[in-house]
């Protein structure tokens, strides 16, 4: 149980995180969504006590991170790939770990084998790849069986095969009871991989809801009609609040009218149709939609915009 | 390669317990830096640099004079210091032990393993203390031993132009040398927790070292006798001279005001660890 109440971060004039309060539950995956520079790494960094919060305050299990005697098993974290001394081994990096709670060696071998490193670990960390980097940082995570895992953009610079990995122990993790909070700035693999989503934009907190929520509320429907007679239909099915447009000929895409009005309408006119699809917006569009609202909502300025424009890129 | 079977025994029922056993301690964190220290081949090396140069330079300067002593001018042997001779390594020594120093503590923050550190010590002061402790420890043992095997191998180069460690003040300027080195390093500890940044602190630490008595030499004389013999690397080589200059501070007293800027870097670096983001 992770829990953030009026969480800010202020650097000088630029506040990176707004007045953040959540709460994460243990037993499920939670997403933290937010586009580059929303302030998702700093939210972890004061979760971890790396980063003092300027205002408010954020405990695991009902305790400030630096109170807990044996941190490690009480949160495991991955803020970022290769934080490790690049001249070291994987090993002995996670040896000087595990040491300073006295986890024992045969436990670091353990997690090496969990995470599929151990032909590597005993070579310099500096020549491990970006995914090789997560893994270790992931080996270090579950050094200490936290009951809570913290986890920054775990799935970058992994491959295929490694995404669907951490996907599944992360969703393993979360079934045996244990706390899952994992920051990605890609909607898709939130969808999969998570239960609930906490969304940031510009350090505010946007939205706090299930994922089946999110995808309800936000899929802006449209309809998809392919059909020979497309510029008829197109007339006919004209009206206050609907709108049609047409990308390529003889296929139009509806908004405002389901695809059963569209075939009464069709059927009505005695109107051929090839195709009739319902089409939710992805869920990469609805969370643009809905971090764009968010910075306009909040009336930015423009060199803040400028700034926020060069940390997306 | 991916396995996906997760961890060890949960430990749920008894997280309480648990959390009695695993707690961090000053002795874990230490035993953690110990597993640091040995496990960096760069550590390893610049340990042994200062070494071979502690020795050979002292020996090779030995040689030389043992060498050339029939060539000798009467002025020169009139202020020929045996000791001294033998334990001129130790000024080119002290960079890469300085180097050591400041690459113990800049060396995790430009790797960002100093946050993998921090998130497993969240207290801090205890990975400080460890690191400092260990260096302290470390580079005492190896560099008093690598001064006394420069004196020695020095002297028996010298022979009959040598001297013994019996003779008045040689012990102490011997064991001298060797502490002087350590607290080079001490410094660079300091001076990694305060500057973080690696050029930035080793620029300081031999700014502070090499250039402040250069400086100090320009000062007008009634300012100077009041100011050079406290600068740290003065104050610090007072105690490894067998024979004090006019207007040097006494030996320990000198290796004690050394000592005093150490431990202030210390100190400053402590406060500062604790209060900065990392």
């Amino acid at each position: 149980m992770i829990e953030a109440r009026g969480l800010t971060k202020r650097y000088g004039d630029k506040v990176a995180v707004d007045n953040l309060s959540f709460t994460i539950k243990p037993g499920i995956v939670t997403g933290f969504l937010g586009p580059n520079g929303a302030g998702k790494s700093t939210t972890m960094r004061m979760i971890l006590g790396l980063d003092a919060p300027t205002a408010g305050d954020v405990t695991v299990n009902g305790r400030h991170y630096a109170r807990h005697a044996a941190p490690l098993h009480e949160v495991g974290a991955l803020l970022e790939a290769k934080a490790i001394h690049t001249g070291r081994s994987a090993y002995n990096h996670l040896r000087a770990l595990a040491a300073t709670t006295g986890i024992s060696r045969r436990r670091v071998d353990e997690v090496i084998d969990l995470v599929g490193l151990r032909e590597v670990a005993r070579k310099r960390a500096g020549g491990f790849s970006l995914g090789m980097g997560q893994r270790l940082g992931i080996a270090s995570a579950l050094l200490g069986d936290p009951a809570t895992l913290i986890l920054d953009e775990p799935v970058n610079g992994l491959d295929p095969e490694g995404i669907l990995w951490i996907r599944n122990l992360l969703k393993d993790l979360a079934a045996e009871g244990r706390t899952v909070f994992v920051s990605s700035h890609l909607m898709s693999e939130m969808a999969l991989t998570a239960e609930k989503l906490i969304i940031i934009g510009r350090g505010r907190l946007i939205a706090d809801v299930s994922v089946a929520d999110f995808i309800r509320s936000s899929s802006r429907q449209t309809t998809r009609v392919r059909s020979p007679q497309a510029a008829q239909l197109r007339d006919l099915l004209a009206g206050p609040d609907v709108t049609v447009a047409s990308s390529e000929a003889g296929v139009l895409e509806v908004h405002g009218l389901d695809s059963a009005a569209i075939g009464e309408i069709a059927a009505q006119h005695a109107m051929t149709l090839h195709e009739l699809t319902p089409v939710h917006a992805s869920l990469e569009e609805a969370f643009m939609e809905l971090t764009r609202d968010s910075v306009e909502y909040h009336g930015v300025t423009a060199g803040e915009l400028v700034g926020a424009e060069r940390s997306a890129a | 390669m991916s396995t996906t079977t997760v961890t060890a025994p949960r430990h749920s029922a008894g997280q309480g317990r648990a959390a009695e056993h695993h707690k961090v301690t000053q002795g874990r964190v230490l035993v953690s830096e110990w597993i640091k220290l040995r496990s960096l081949r760069s550590t390893v090396y610049t340990l042994l640099a200062a070494i071979v140069i502690t020795v050979g330079l002292g020996m090779l300067f030995s040689g030389v004079m043992a060498n050339r002593w029939s060539r000798l001018d009467p002025r020169e042997l009139a202020h020929f210091d045996p000791t001294g001779v033998s334990l001129r390594g130790v000024f080119l020594a002290q960079l890469a032990i300085g180097v050591l120093g400041v690459l113990l503590i800049t060396g995790e923050y430009s790797t960002g393993m100093i946050r993998a550190t921090l998130a497993a010590v969240p207290k801090r002061l205890p990975v400080l203390w460890a690191k400092a402790g260990l260096f302290t420890v470390v580079a005492a043992v190896l560099m008093v031993a690598a001064s006394f095997a420069a004196f020695l191998g020095g002297q028996a180069l010298l022979g009959t132009h040598g001297t013994t460690l019996g003779a008045a003040g040689v012990t102490r300027a011997v064991v001298g040398a060797g502490l002087y080195l350590t607290v080079v390093g001490l410094l660079g500890v300091g001076l990694g927790f305060i500057i973080r940044n690696t050029a930035g602190a080793i620029a300081t630490l031999f700014g502070v070292l090499l250039v402040l008595p250069i400086l100090g030499a320009v000062l007008p004389s009634d300012w100077a006798t009041h100011i050079v013999p406290y600068l740290p690397s003065n104050a610090g080589q007072a105690v490894m001279s067998v024979h004090q200059a006019p207007g040097d501070l006494a030996p320990w007293t000198g290796f004690a005001v050394f000592c005093g800027y150490a431990v202030a870097a210390i100190i400053a670096g402590a406060i500062l660890l604790k209060r900065r983001d990392a």
